[in-house]
């Protein structure tokens, strides 16, 4: 049996420690995208390395050898092992396409997808998503990362009427 | 001095820390809730503000938790790694990830949450976002200056403005105050407009 959510103010300064000594210890804080992308790039240079390599943006990731070795994939696996500690002690692991109660699931894979990469894509716009521009970017007060949580919320509140269906 | 000032970012050291870091990251997401895509996109139907609430909070603590440590001489706010403020990429990348945020019901490090708590729209999102990250690779070239549209010369606001960092991280807690507050009525307004 799953065992309740903790309280989101006690997550929430639990994150904002976990944040702050993300900053101290590395001196920088935390991040996802940028573990993605370097993931992606990795897989796009096994597939197609020629093009990898005639397109500057992504052979700039190959400057220093392999992306991999990078802190922020790093991070990635770390989050990810951390979520699965926390989910399996709280009994929460579950395979499961969530959804809402009449979403049929291939639609809701088809938004999954489309939805990561309009995410992936703004993420690289951005330098940054809710980890690396939100959370850290506003912790360290920037202009930039202020007006990113203002557009990602407004545009995510827009499109959320055209979307119910697949939640609720 | 931490790991990024002296270039140990991407070494061994640097590595398993971020590790460490990942690990409390990806905890704290899961205890709050956000291995659900459900719960995670609540808000944009002002059912739960859980997002808002954890959001706000962890902010709030890492800003006036900084200003604090700087004030005492434990950490030098300059040698921190900041990605710059280049405000209309932002605004422009902002927009496009909120889309596939409540589309896709996720975010980059929830997905890795939500793929730990077994869910397949999880992994797909996320490969998804793989798959949006090279995209980007294809209109990079045509994007020209637009990616340094409206770069500030100093990113913080409060810097900006003319006020103390530690006065920023004070009205950022307190806008924090505000909208808990403001959150828990809308969520009782919902619910009870719902039943």
């Amino acid at each position: 049996m799953a065992r309740p959510y903790w309280n989101p103010y006690l997550a929430g300064v639990g994150l904002g420690l976990t944040l702050l000594f993300s900053y101290v210890v590395l001196g920088a804080g935390l991040g996802a995208s940028g573990g993605i992308t370097r993931v992606a790039a990795t897989a796009a240079h096994a597939v197609a390395p020629a093009a990898v390599a005639g397109n500057s943006w992504l052979a700039g990731f190959f400057a220093d050898g392999s992306p991999l070795a990078h802190y922020l994939v790093a991070m990635l696996l770390g989050t990810f092992a951390g979520g699965l500690l926390s989910a399996r002690a709280a009994g929460r692991f579950a395979l499961a396409v969530e959804r809402g109660p009449t979403a049929p699931a291939g639609l809701r894979l088809l938004l999954a997808l489309a939805g990561g990469a309009l995410a992936g894509l703004g993420a690289r716009f951005a330098s940054g998503c809710t980890s690396g521009q939100a959370l850290s970017g506003g912790a360290m007060l920037q202009t930039g990362g202020f007006v990113f949580t203002g557009a990602c919320f407004a545009a995510a509140f827009a499109l959320a009427p055209l979307v119910r269906k697949e939640w609720r | 001095m931490n790991l990024y000032a002296h270039g140990l970012l991407d070494q061994p050291i640097g590595l398993l820390m971020a590790l460490v870091v990942g690990l409390g990251f990806g905890f704290w997401l899961e205890r709050a809730g956000f291995g659900s895509s459900r719960k995670l996109t609540a808000i944009f139907y002002l059912r739960d503000f859980a997002v808002l609430k954890v959001m706000f909070s962890a902010m709030a603590t890492a800003a006036v938790g900084l200003q604090l440590l700087a004030a005492l001489g434990y950490v030098d706010l300059a040698a921190l790694f900041v990605p710059p403020s280049i405000v209309w990429p932002q605004a422009v990348g902002g927009l496009l990830f909120g889309l596939g945020f409540v589309a896709g019901g996720w975010c980059p490090g929830t997905a890795a949450v939500g793929v730990a708590s077994g869910k397949f729209d999880a992994l797909v999102f996320l490969l998804g976002a793989g798959l949006g990250s090279i995209a980007f690779a294809g209109v990079q070239p045509q994007l020209g200056g637009f990616l340094q549209a409206g770069a500030c010369a100093v990113g913080a606001l409060p810097e900006q403005l003319g006020v103390s960092g530690m006065n920023g991280a004070l009205a950022l807690l307190a806008v924090a105050l505000v909208s808990f507050v403001v959150a828990g009525k809308v969520e009782t307004w919902a619910q009870r407009r719902s039943a």
